[in-house]
């Protein structure tokens, strides 16, 4: 275990598997996918079981953790599975079962190119899946984005908060640059997990027998067969999503104070879009940074805001264009916002990402 | 002898065990469920683990099971019971685990999760009612509905050429290492009840002993997917399921030599 405070180098992806350990975390279920396979060998090489007693499993498919996550946590524990794109499709499924039946457990996602096979290499399109709640029924997944090795290790105890304080899967929507870079870390400080007593406190409602004898029995189901009590079922979920996105939203800006345009990008896009501003601003160009952290609930309000006081935005995701239709919704078609972004595994240069600005430009006076 | 004078707590020769609630169930009369639910009951009661039972329901017949059993369950999707059971029994290992699924739901749609939990050895037991049709739908093909059978998807009887056959999964899982105990059982008559009750009891003191995996198949009727009157389809399961799907332990690891 690495002191307190202690600077470390690590990729995102072993970043993720020590966070886990060190946030108290119960179990982790997972089945591996390049490019995200280090955070079960990570968990496997440190043995938490001896040490903290969380369970690590490798599963027999990615159906399979996420219904094990099912399981886990609608007994109030902590749990959490990593996939990438490909395995993450495949446990939409199970996603879906977790916000209906208001189940908490955390979801990382390493992405890399699709459609289907795809490619190894990184990617941001799933974007739309996991900001629109990719399985079935009208639901969210609170979804962060980290853009740094520090951020995958940060997320990991924020986004069991977040799913334990609204009941509902959250998810960590990394990509192949950040799961795979090394860079400078320092661990979350070691937080013991929950004993019994303290998961039966704060998950009253949870399936794991306590109290029985004093209490109906808790059962965890997203099903209900007469449709005036699912309707009602459904306006609780809603009511909470509204919570969650007048509380949850999180973003970082840079130099959008004097901005006349303003990149807006999620995860390595931002990192290398940062690149690019620094490159204009040089050349006296006032360019701004807007970078959401949750993808939901989405930053359209502060967005709006900004959007008063600049020409343009641009938008760059490592896909066709997703996030830009967000933006575009959130400055109500105010402003003119066009989108740049590579495929297929093709991570973009900040030269293009100056050249996309200078399109821009001529449309936006 | 008055009424008043028999009814005595003395007198008492059976009761409904305390774990089953009044709700109505949504079962056919007739069906092999009620009774299977009622051991369930009985063995959690008698073991005295009420408050460290987790029951994992399935999709099928008895997606409604945690109705009508005043225990905690967590529904699974349609067949994922087993991986639900296993992060359960994993995070709680002094708690008891079961799942109770039907043939669909383990045999077709979750066949991977129910081989793997059990291979894996997870100290849980898998509750399996084989009634060879799909009941919650309306009687279609299930993996073990027999050669000839009729369902609504085999109307003309189960071809091989067209549908394969019947899967014996209570014979798969006897293969497998990390199974403690696997049995075949019915609950068509008393003595049937008896010995299926015993298998539930043995089943879930496996699962607490840390032994392994356990698979209890219960072969059941369908009447009302069958077609049949319950009297009927209890005799035609004793004529024609019990040839293919033999009664009796296919393994028992703990068993006293």
């Amino acid at each position: 275990m690495a002191e307190e405070k202690e600077i470390l180098l690590m990729k995102g992806n072993e970043a993720i598997a020590h966070a886990a350990i060190r946030c108290g975390c119960d179990g982790y279920f997972g089945y591996p996918i390049t490019p995200q396979s280090e955070v079960l060998e990570t968990l496997a090489l440190l043995k938490p079981w001896e040490t903290t007693g969380m369970v690590v499993l490798q599963a027999e498919s990615e159906v399979a953790s996420i219904n094990m996550l099912y399981g886990g946590g609608g007994s109030g524990k902590r749990v959490m599975t990593s996939s990438s794109s490909p395995g993450v499709a495949l446990m939409q499924e199970g996603i879906a079962y977790m916000a209906g039946a208001e189940v908490p457990g955390l979801i990382v996602n390493v992405q890399r190119g699709g459609p289907g096979l795809g490619t190894i290499q990184p990617s941001q399109s799933d974007y739309n899946q996991a900001t629109r709640g990719g399985g079935n029924g009208d639901y969210h997944v609170i979804v962060l984005a980290p853009n740094s090795v520090q951020e995958m290790a940060d997320f990991v105890d924020l986004g069991f908060e977040l799913a334990f304080r609204y009941r509902n899967p959250a998810m960590i929507l990394s990509d192949g640059v950040i799961g795979q870079m090394m860079e400078k870390v320092i661990l979350p400080p070691l937080k013991p997990r929950r004993t019994n007593e303290q998961i039966y406190e704060e998950c009253p409602w949870a399936a794991n027998g306590h109290g029985l004898k004093k209490r109906g029995p808790n059962v965890i189901t997203s099903l209900e067969l007469e449709s005036a009590a699912m309707e009602k079922r459904n306006l609780h979920l809603q009511k909470k999503y509204a919570e969650c996105e007048e509380k949850e939203v999180r973003f970082e800006e840079q130099y959008c104070e004097d901005a006349d345009y303003i990149i807006v990008a999620f995860g390595s896009a931002s990192r290398i879009s940062q690149k690019a501003m620094d490159n204009m601003r040089e050349q006296g160009l006032k360019v701004g940074l807007f970078r959401p952290i949750t993808l939901w609930p989405f930053p359209s309000k502060e967005l709006k805001r900004l959007s008063e006081k600049v020409k343009g935005m641009l938008v760059v995701e490592i896909n066709a264009g997703m996030m830009v239709f967000d933006v575009q919704a959130a400055v109500e078609y105010s402003i003119p916002v066009q989108h740049f972004g590579r495929l297929g595994g093709i991570v973009p240069d900040p030269d293009e990402i100056v050249q996309a600005m200078e399109k821009l430009r001529k449309v936006a006076k | 002898m008055t009424r008043e004078e028999i009814i005595q707590p003395g007198n008492l020769v059976y009761q409904k065990p305390e774990l089953m609630n009044d709700v109505q169930m949504h079962y056919c009369p007739g069906c092999s469920h009620g009774v299977v639910h009622k051991l369930v009951a009985e063995v959690i009661a008698e073991m005295g683990m009420e408050d460290k039972t987790i029951g994992v329901s399935p999709v099928g017949c008895a997606v409604f099971a945690y109705r009508y059993l005043d225990i905690d369950w967590e529904e699974a999707a349609h067949g994922r019971a087993p991986a639900l059971a296993t992060a359960c029994k994993r995070l709680w290992p002094d708690h008891l685990v079961f799942t109770y699924q039907g043939d669909g739901d383990l045999g077709c749609i979750g066949l991977a999760e129910t081989v793997h939990a059990l291979n894996r050895g997870e100290n849980i037991t898998i509750i399996f009612i084989n009634n060879a049709i799909y009941g919650m739908t309306g009687g279609q093909m299930a993996p073990t509905t027999l050669m000839g059978m009729k369902t609504a998807t085999c109307p003309f009887g189960r071809d091989p050429e067209l549908h394969g056959y019947p899967l014996k999964i209570t014979e798969m899982a006897a293969q497998l290492e990390g199974t403690a105990y696997v049995t075949r059982q019915s609950v068509q008559s008393v003595a049937a009840i008896r010995k299926c009750k015993k298998a539930i009891r043995h089943a879930f003191e496996n699962s607490m002993n840390g032994k392994g995996s356990n698979l209890i198949e219960v072969v059941s009727t369908c009447n009302s997917g069958w077609k049949m009157s319950p009297v009927k389809a209890n005799k035609w399961m004793e004529e024609h399921m019990f040839d293919y799907y033999n009664i009796g332990d296919l393994k028992d690891s703990e068993a006293k030599h």
